[in-house]
This record gives C-alpha cells, structure tokens and sequence, in this order.
C-alpha cells in the first residue's frame, strides 16, 4: 500500500483528514452563509449574487464537485472511524459513566447523519427544486431566476423554517465539537490560545448567521417583492 | 562452603580497572550463543537483562507482574545518589564510599562499595541519555538534593517518583531489545525453582500464572534479581507480590544466604488503620526536612486534639535527644526513638502506635502555598489515604519495614555460591552492610545491572561451553519440576479452613514484635518456638481454592507464603547469633546510653546460611570484613 | 469507627474464553478507612470462608504507582475521584448500602483473563514499536554536557509521570489509548535525546497502537479526566502535530546493511 493509503487508514491520518475535509466544508458553511445576508439588500442585490454564481460555471463545477468529494470522503472516513470504534470495545459496560466528554461530541456520528439528511433536503429544496416546485425557476423582471422570491416564500413557510431550524441546531452540535477538534486533531493546542471554546463560539456564529435572515422572513422583515 | 569474595589485589581506587582488565571475554559473534535467563524486570534484572541483549547474548527475562514496567522498583520516590561533584561541594568518588561505608555500620564489603561508588557517575550519564527526566535547575543542569546520612548534596531525582523514572529507562532499553528479539519477555511468570545440576545452575522452573502451567527453561547463567523479603512482615512498604521465593530456593539449592536480619525500618510511613490493612505508604524521608517530630509529654494528653496540646507540653523528642541532627536523625535511630515513645504510652492514633510529624510551624513561617510547592503531592496522598488534611493537622507517621539489606551471598563478581547463579539487586547482600542510606537502593540496582554483571557475567560464560547448553528433559531438570509440582499439590490438596493471608498476617505479627525494630534473646527465641508451629498448622489448615492448573491468586500466594514461613526461622537464627546492634539490627542487650554498640571484635562479618537439608539446623559460616580504607568508628549523632 | 455494609456486583469470568457474567455479593462491616482495594480483601475473606473462589482483581504496589490496579468501578476508571488509582480510592468515599458496580478495563485490546484482571500485553507492544531512545550502555556522554531548559525537562516529566494502568483505554468511549501512545511520545520529544528518532518513533508507536486492535481518539478527554496521573490533552495534540509531519514528509528508514569494512 503506498504511504498515503497507509496513511489515511490510520487512526491519525484518518483524524487529520476528518479535521481538514471538516474544516473546508465549514469554509464553504460560512462564505454560504455570508451569502445570504444579501437578502437584506432586496430582490435585485440577492438575484444579481445569485446569477452571477450560476453563470460563473467555471467555478461553480469545480466547487461542486470538491464539496461532493469532502463530504464523501468524510463521511466515508466517519463511518470507518465509528466501526473501529465499536470494534475496540466489543463487550460494553454495565454502568459506564463519563464526566468530561460532552453529549454532542459522543453524538458526532448521529448529528452528522443527521445533518447530512439535512443537506439533502436542502439541495432538493433549492438547488434541485423537488421540495416547493411550484415555486422553483419562476423568473425576477430582469429575466434571471428568482433566487430571491424562492428564499421568502420558503421560509414563510412555518414548516420549512422548522426544518431549517433543526437543521441548523444539528449542525452547530456537529461544528460544537468539531470545530475544537480540528485544532486538536492537527496538533494545534497550545496553552495560551482556549481552542477548547472554539466550537462553542464557531457553532453560535453560524447558528445565528444561518438564522437570521430566515428568520427575517419568519417575521416579516424581509418580503416578497411589491408586498 | 566457598565464601572466597574474590576481591582484587591492589590499592581499593584500582581493584574495579583490574578485575575489568583480567576479566575473559567472550567473542562478539559468540554471544548469541549464550543463553542468559533473567529472573525479575526491575532496576537490576532489567538493566541487566537490557545490557546483556545489547552486547549480543540471548536472554530470558522474566517477571511476575503483567508487564516488566511494574516490578517494584518503580515505587521507590526520593533519588538516586552519584559522585559527581556537580554542586562543587566537597563530593567524590572516595566520599560516597566512605559514606555509604559508615552508613552500614561497617558491615558491607569495602570494595564492592567502592565499585559502586564510581560507576555511580556513569548511572547518571547513561540514565540521562536515555531520557529520565531528572530535576533540573533553569539553566539546564541536572538538580541535586540532600539526603540523610550525608553531608553533600548529591541525590538525583526526578520530583516524588525517581524509581519510577528510572524503571521507565531501563524498561524502554529492555523494551527495544524486545523488538529486535534479543530479549525473550515472560510477563506474568513466577520462577518457582532454580536447577543446579553437577554443582552449577543450568535453569529454572518457572510458572506461568495465567494458565498455570510449569515449566522449565534452561541457560548457560542464571541470574535472580528478585527484590527483597521485607514482605515476611507481612506489612511492609513492599508490593503485595514482593517474595523471598527465588533468593529462598536458590537457598535450598545450595546458595549461601547473608545477613538475612539485617532489615531497615523507615521511620516515616502512614501507620496502621486496622486490621483489615494490607500495606504501609511511604512518606518520603525530605518531609523531615521541614516537619517537627513529636509526642504529647503526658500519657493523658495522647487523646487530645493536637491543637489543645501547648507546646511546652509537646516532646520534641528527636530535637531533645539528638540536638545536632533532631528530625534529621538517620533510619534506624529516628525509627526506633518512634517505637520507645510508643512503648512509653505516649503514642497518638488508633492504638496509640503513632507519633505526629507536624508542619504547623513551617506553614506559619513559609505560608502554605510555599509548603504546597514542596510537598504537595506527598501531602495529596496523605489526605487520600488518611482522610486528614495536613496543612491544618499534623500528619501521624511511625515506622514500617521498608527494605533488606540481608539476601544471597555473592562474591566480587556477584555470583553465588552456587557457579553460574548470580543475583543483583536488593536480593543480594552486598552494599549496604546492615543499614542502607536514602537513595542508594536505586544506584546499586542499576549499577549491578548496567555496568558490573555485563563483565562479571562475560568472564563466567567465557570459561563455559556454548554448546553445553544442559537439555529440560535432563534427569537434573525432570527431579525439580517433579518437586514443583509435588508442592503444588500438596497446597491445593490440605483444604483446611483459613485462609493464606491469615496466615501471613499471623507470621508478620509475630516477626514485628520479636525480630522487628527492636530484638531481645528471649524474642528471638520466642519466635523461633512459634514459627514451626505456625508453619505446621499451615501446612494442616490452609486453604487455596480454585484450580491448580489456572489463574490462581491464592495459590501464587500460598507459594510465596509457604517459603516465608520457612526463610523466618533463618532471619531470628542470624538475628540470634549476632549479638550486637548494629544499623537495622538492635539487640535491646546490646546498647550504651541508649544507643546501638557494635562489636566489631565478634561481628565484622558478613553470616552466611548454608541449608543442610529437611528438617536440619543451617549451618552458619562466615566471611570475614575487612576495613583497611575506612577505620571502624562509633557512629554518633548526637 | 464507621462501618459500611455494601452491595457489590462483581463481573466473574473463569478465564479467557468463557462467558462471564455479574454476581451480587453483599460484603459486612467494612471500615471507611478501609482502601477499596482492602474492601476486595474483605470480600475474598469472607469467600474463602464459605469456601468460594475469591474475586480475582489486578494490583501490586496499594501506593499508586505500579499501575497495576484496574476497576471500573459503577462505570468510572479507577473509581473516579480526581488523580487517583484505586488502591488508594478509600471507602470513606462511599456510604453505607451502597451499591457499587466493579467491572475490569473493558476493550478488545484488553481481553479478560479472570474476573476482573485483564491482559494489557498490547501496551507493551506500543513501547517496544519504539519508546525509547537508541544508547547503548556505555555510550553516554557526560549528563551536564546536553543542558536541558527546566520547562522542558518538567514537561517530559509530567508526560511520563503515566503509570500505564490503561485507564485511559477504559475510560474512552471508543476504547482508544492515545493518551497513553501520546504521554509516552511526548516524554522523550520534550528532551534533546528524544529528537534523532522523533518522527520515526511517531510513526512506529502509532502503527503499533493501531495494529493493537484500540479505538481512534475523537477528542472527548475521558482519558484526561481518568488518568491517575493528571497527564494532560496536550501531549495528544503534540503527537497529531508530529504525525503529520511524520507522514507527509519524513522518508522512511532506509534499512539497508552496509556490510561494513
């Protein structure tokens, strides 16, 4: 086996992979998120952003396809790592009670599916259009897709808005641990620097991010145009 | 029996370069046909068995914990000394000699002592190479601290746990040669018999403890490093597996037994709760640098809660009989000034067998987080195990066995007296006469291990054929093993009623009050009388449960139990004879003033026990002690 | 005195192959000054005098060092209470009618041989990957002549304060020993000796750690927190660092002989 394939097989290699696909996809997360802000700037701004990420193809492929390929590999990896783990101990204990790990870092593997479900839908909602068709490739006056009327209309709905919510509450208990691990996980830990906060404060930065605008929504700050 | 000590001639500075220069070799492509076995992983037996593989020997090690990483040489705490002078304070070669000398009351073997003080400095060099992490000062040299008995500063250590330390170097040494394959490694296998066949050892038999199963190994050398007997007293600062059983069969095999009551109690151990308790804590001796020893004056104030007791109702017993050296008084004086306040009533604890080692004027004078820096971790675990905290009340300490200076006779070369048995170590007799100073159990385990048997050892397997390696199916080895197995047998089969630890408990009560701090002719003889009966009932009554042929707990323990009741009777003969006090060894008869007096017109010798066979007196010889370069002195510490 | 009367249900295992299970036992008139692991001595006692088998359970020194100790006890390494091994873990800590669960160090690494005694050969293996620093006896230079700053020197100490009890192990819940592999690393690469062999010991004791059949580390520190000895995350995050490095840009040992003059 070359270096690289004994590498990623190890127990190390495989954590330093986790950590730095994790910490792509959170990169993404967080110019995504940037993103949407956008949506303050009303129908014409948000469409504009929109179309010109649509149309600038070459990126956008590329794009797509490292973000397949991170995730894939991620959780591939994941999967190897829970059933080393569940390998590692195969009698458990009548009474096991631990004291410093948190809930939502022993949950990693279930908030990770759970948020990956979450991905899916989201893609089928707006990058696919299977969720609310009726209101998918409908056109703004300047004859680009409606980006912007899409995200209004999906986040009035309560329903939506709820899937969204649990969506982002399962990603910031992913990123709660995650996001310390990297540092962790690629040997960064030095005692001046708390990384141990840095998940908290990473996965309250997204939460809030991701949710406001929606939440605009919710609320009636941001509306359909005209309305 | 042979008891030539084989000392070189010479002046004692050069008797180590000599015997190295005279010494056969054995030729490097050669080695690897010499098979060497290993009884024990710890300071010595590890070094050793690390050693011997890098120079190119085939060896066998084995130990009776599960990994060689446990043996007991790891919970030694204070430091290791070395003559290296690094605090340009007056150390040398010749004063760690000397020092070591006086400090066992003139009852070791000057040129033994003197090899071991100069390869003390090579210790050092070689532990630091292999990454102990020893104390260091900011500017990057390696720290010293003072220890009793010496007026230099020149203990290494590495915080609370240098025996620890020490043992991680030597197990890693041992561990890469384990990865080449040089070293065979038998975790959990307890050697149960040593075979001498034709006069020399050629093997061992040996049990592994997770099946059961005997069996028997055979090398061109043997050599036990198997630790001390202070377990006899049942409560000992000793590991629980710590046993006499390899040193004890070598015995019965025909290897001389020196000195065996020479036993040091360390003044400063965690005292007895109840009945139930299974061991005795160290504090470290350094506590005594800034704690203040005492004991009410009154019998009716032993109850009374240290703080209502005022201090000119206190006696400060070791600053009041020992003015120049008080709390820093040696081992064996400190500790039997402890047991006299005791006997006067005026002890304090459950069953009054405990005298205060108070901090309370330190804290007031440094502040407790001064004090906290110092000794935090040792004052961590007296709160641990005491349930008191020490910063507030004074902590109860009073003495315990704590190590052996008695054990196998060797000579120069460390061999037995038996060729091709040899033995390091706390098992041998050999360095510290008949008291051992603080940190100095650690430099002999490691200099016998590291820097003399890879010699020694070399020039005994040079005069030995490799080819003459004996076969396990010889009738020398069938006989050993069938008495193996014969007294497994015979201990699973008594079935009585009680239980092994009973019994055990039973022989180190009694050994405590007649052979321990303090021995009188008529305890000694009361011992003598109550231990055959003791084994006897063993013998009738004892119970091991379980299978033969498992993990068996209590049939490990019955077999190490069995050989103590025997080895007692050897340690109250030696302790019978010599009539004298000297070091670890007080004869009440024999005192001036209070203090331990020596007889060095009838007693400048090492004893050494010849076993005669079943149910026969030992014989005793001797091996005369000769001092031409330290002269035979009173030791005084007033 | 006080005096606790307990419930305990014990995990017994005949040996290696065969099924275990818990069995109850009610154990009288314990001291509170008692160890946990006199508590046990107790037990096997008043076992061996109704003539059943006593409990078999690990331990050596009874003062913290030898890391031979090794409960699970109601689900917590060593007993839980913070830096401390179970032979020193006291019964003052518990009440009276308590009931207390005692199992052994739970991981495939780590299989049972009897009762609660279990077989931690692999840690050895881990060591002998690699854990020490290649000197011959007799080859050492003067101890003074490599200076050591203090804050380095205690740094290796406090890595290898590690008694390898493999509470680390038991406690994680993925059964991985990376705390130990990481504190027995960190000891000899916080030293100047440590440095010649540094990445390729990385690898070594990791590959060995692997092999063993232990867990991945997921950073949840129930190590750190069970360690009797304190040994802190930090040297898990050194040993990732080297690792690294290790990997991606440290060449192989070149094992060929070179015969020689």
């Amino acid at each position: 086996m070359s270096w690289f394939g004994r590498y990623l097989r190890s127990s190390i290699g495989a954590k330093h992979a986790m950590a730095v696909t994790g910490l792509l996809l959170l990169l993404f997360a967080i110019v995504h998120m940037l993103g949407h802000f956008q949506m303050f700037g009303g129908q014409d701004m948000y469409n504009k952003y929109a179309h010109f990420l649509q149309n600038l193809w070459e990126v956008k492929w590329p794009v797509r396809a490292g973000l397949i390929a991170l995730t894939v590999i991620h959780i591939v990896l994941a999967i190897g790592l829970v059933a080393k783990n569940r390998a590692a101990r195969p009698v458990s204990y009548a009474v096991y009670r631990p004291v410093m790990s948190s809930a939502t870092g022993r949950a990693m593997a279930f908030t990770g599916l759970a948020v990956f479900a979450f991905l899916a839908f989201h893609i089928l909602h707006f990058t696919v259009g299977m969720v609310q068709a009726d209101y998918f490739h409908t056109l703004d006056p300047k004859g680009r897709y409606d980006a912007y009327s899409m995200f209004v209309r999906g986040f009035q709905n309560p329903a939506i808005y709820g899937v969204y919510l649990a969506g982002m509450v399962l990603l910031a208990m992913h990123l709660g641990h995650g996001a310390s691990s990297w540092f962790q996980s690629l040997g960064w830990r030095h005692p001046k620097y708390p990384i141990d906060r840095i998940g908290t404060a990473v996965s309250v930065f997204l939460f809030v991010g991701y949710m406001i605008p929606p939440t605009a929504v919710l609320v009636g700050i941001i509306k359909l145009p005209g309305a | 029996m042979n008891l030539d000590a084989r000392i070189p001639d010479g002046p004692i500075e050069q008797k180590w370069s000599k015997a190295k220069f005279d010494m056969r070799l054995v030729n490097p492509a050669n080695k690897r046909k010499y098979k060497v076995i290993v009884i024990g992983s710890g300071l010595a037996g590890g070094a050793a068995a690390a050693t011997l593989a890098e120079l190119g020997y085939d060896v066998a090690c084995f130990c009776f914990q599960d990994s060689p990483r446990r043996a007991h040489s790891i919970a030694a705490q204070g430091g290791i000394n070395a003559a290296k002078n690094y605090q340009n304070d007056g150390d040398s070669v010749h004063r760690l000699f000397y020092d070591t000398v006086k400090g066992g009351d003139f009852r070791a073997r000057e040129g033994n002592v003197h090899r071991l003080a100069e390869v003390s400095v090579d210790i050092i060099d070689q532990c630091a190479a292999m990454g102990v992490p020893f104390a260091r000062e900011y500017g990057g040299t390696l720290a010293n601290r003072s220890f009793g008995g010496a007026q230099v500063s020149r203990t290494f250590y590495a915080r609370g746990q240098t025996g620890q330390q020490l043992l991680l170097g030597v197990y890693s040494a041992l561990s890469r040669q384990i990865g080449i394959g040089r070293v065979t490694m038998f975790p959990r296998t307890e050697i149960l018999d040593v075979v001498v066949d034709d006069g020399r050892a050629v093997g061992v038999v040996v049990r592994d403890l997770v099946t059961g199963t005997i069996s028997s190994h055979a090398g061109h050398a043997v050599i036990l490093a198997t630790g001390g007997y202070g377990n006899v007293f049942y409560l000992s600062t000793n590991a629980k597996g710590s046993n006499v059983t390899a040193g004890f069969r070598a015995y019965k095999r025909g290897a001389g037994f020196a000195n065996p009551c020479f036993t040091q109690i360390h003044p400063t151990c965690i005292p007895v709760s109840g009945d139930y308790q299974s061991k005795l804590t160290l504090m470290s001796e350094s506590l005594r640098n800034d704690g203040r020893v005492w004991v009410p004056k009154r019998k009716e104030d032993c109850g009374k809660h240290p703080d209502k007791i005022a201090d000119e109702d206190r006696d400060y017993y070791l600053e009041r009989k020992y003015p120049s050296y008080g709390n820093l008084s040696p081992r064996d004086i400190a500790s039997r000034a402890a047991k006299e306040q005791c006997d006067d009533g005026r002890g304090v604890g459950p069953g009054g067998r405990g005298v205060y080692l108070d901090f309370r004027d330190t804290v007031k004078r440094d502040g407790e987080a001064r004090v906290r820096e110092k000794y935090g971790n040792l004052f961590d675990m007296y709160q641990r195990i005491t349930g008191e905290n020490p910063y507030r009340v004074p902590m109860r300490i009073y003495p315990a066995v704590h190590y052996t200076m008695g054990g196998v006779w060797v000579d120069y070369h460390l061999q037995t007296t038996v060729p091709g048995l040899f033995c390091l170590g706390e098992a041998n007799f050999s360095d510290h006469g008949a008291n051992r100073l603080g940190a100095s159990a650690l430099m002999q385990g490691l200099a016998d291990g590291y820097f003399i048997i890879p010699f020694t050892l070399g020039h005994y397997l040079a005069g030995v054929n490799a080819k003459d390696l004996a076969s396990t199916t010889s009738a020398a080895f069938k006989a050993t093993e069938a008495d193996v197995r014969a007294r497994q047998d015979k201990l699973m089969n008594v079935r009585g009623k009680r239980s092994v630890d009973s019994f055990h408990k039973e022989l180190g009560l009694l050994l405590w009050d007649d052979c321990g701090m303090a021995r009188t002719k008529a305890s000694l003889e009361h011992a003598l009388a109550k231990i055959p009966e003791l084994r006897e009932q063993f013998w009738k009554d004892v119970t091991v449960l379980g299978e033969r042929d498992s993990f068996n707990q209590s049939l490990e323990k019955a077999g190490r139990v069995a050989d103590f009741l025997e080895f007692a009777e050897i340690m109250c003969k030696d302790a019978l004879v010599r009539e004298e006090s000297c070091g670890g060894h007080f004869r009440v008869e024999h005192q001036q003033d209070g203090e331990a007096k020596r007889d060095d017109e009838r007693f400048a010798h090492a004893a050494v026990w010849e076993y005669t066979g079943e149910g026969k007196a030992p014989n005793r010889h001797i091996e005369p002690l000769a001092f031409e370069n330290v002269k035979l002195a009173t030791r005084s510490y007033k | 005195m006080s005096t606790l009367n307990l419930t305990l249900h014990i995990w017994r295992q005949a040996d290696r192959k065969a099924a275990g299970k818990l069995v109850t036992y009610k154990v009288k008139n314990v001291s509170t000054h008692a160890s946990f692991l006199e508590m046990l001595d107790i037990l096997n006692e008043q076992l061996i005098e109704k003539g059943e088998e006593p409990v078999a359970f690990d331990h050596d020194c009874r003062e913290g060092i030898c890391g031979m100790c090794s409960l699970m006890i109601n689900g917590r390494a060593h007993g839980g209470q913070r830096a401390t091994t179970v032979c020193q873990l006291h019964m003052r800590l518990f009440k009276d009618g308590d009931e207390i669960y005692i199992e052994p160090w739970r991981a495939y690494a780590f299989p049972v041989i009897k009762d609660l005694c279990v077989d931690r050969s692999a840690l050895d293996k881990i060591v002998t990957a690699g854990g020490y620093i290649s000197v011959n006896v007799g080859s050492a230079p003067d101890a003074n002549d490599v200076l050591i700053p203090k804050e380095y020197a205690d740094r290796a100490f406090e890595a290898a304060a590690c008694i390898g009890c493999g509470a680390c192990v038991a406690a994680c819940p993925n059964g991985s020993a990376m705390l130990y592999t990481a504190a027995k690393l960190a000891h000899l690469h916080n030293l100047p000796q440590g440095q010649p062999e540094r990445l390729h010991r990385t690898k070594a004791m990791v590959s060995a750690m692997d092999a063993a059949g232990f867990g991945n580390c997921s950073n949840h520190y129930e190590c750190e927190a069970a360690c009797p000895k304190d040994i802190s995350r930090e040297v898990m995050a050194l040993v990732n660092r080297d690792y690294a490095k290790a990997a991606w840009v440290h060449r192989d040992r070149d094992d060929k002989g070179d015969g020689g003059g």
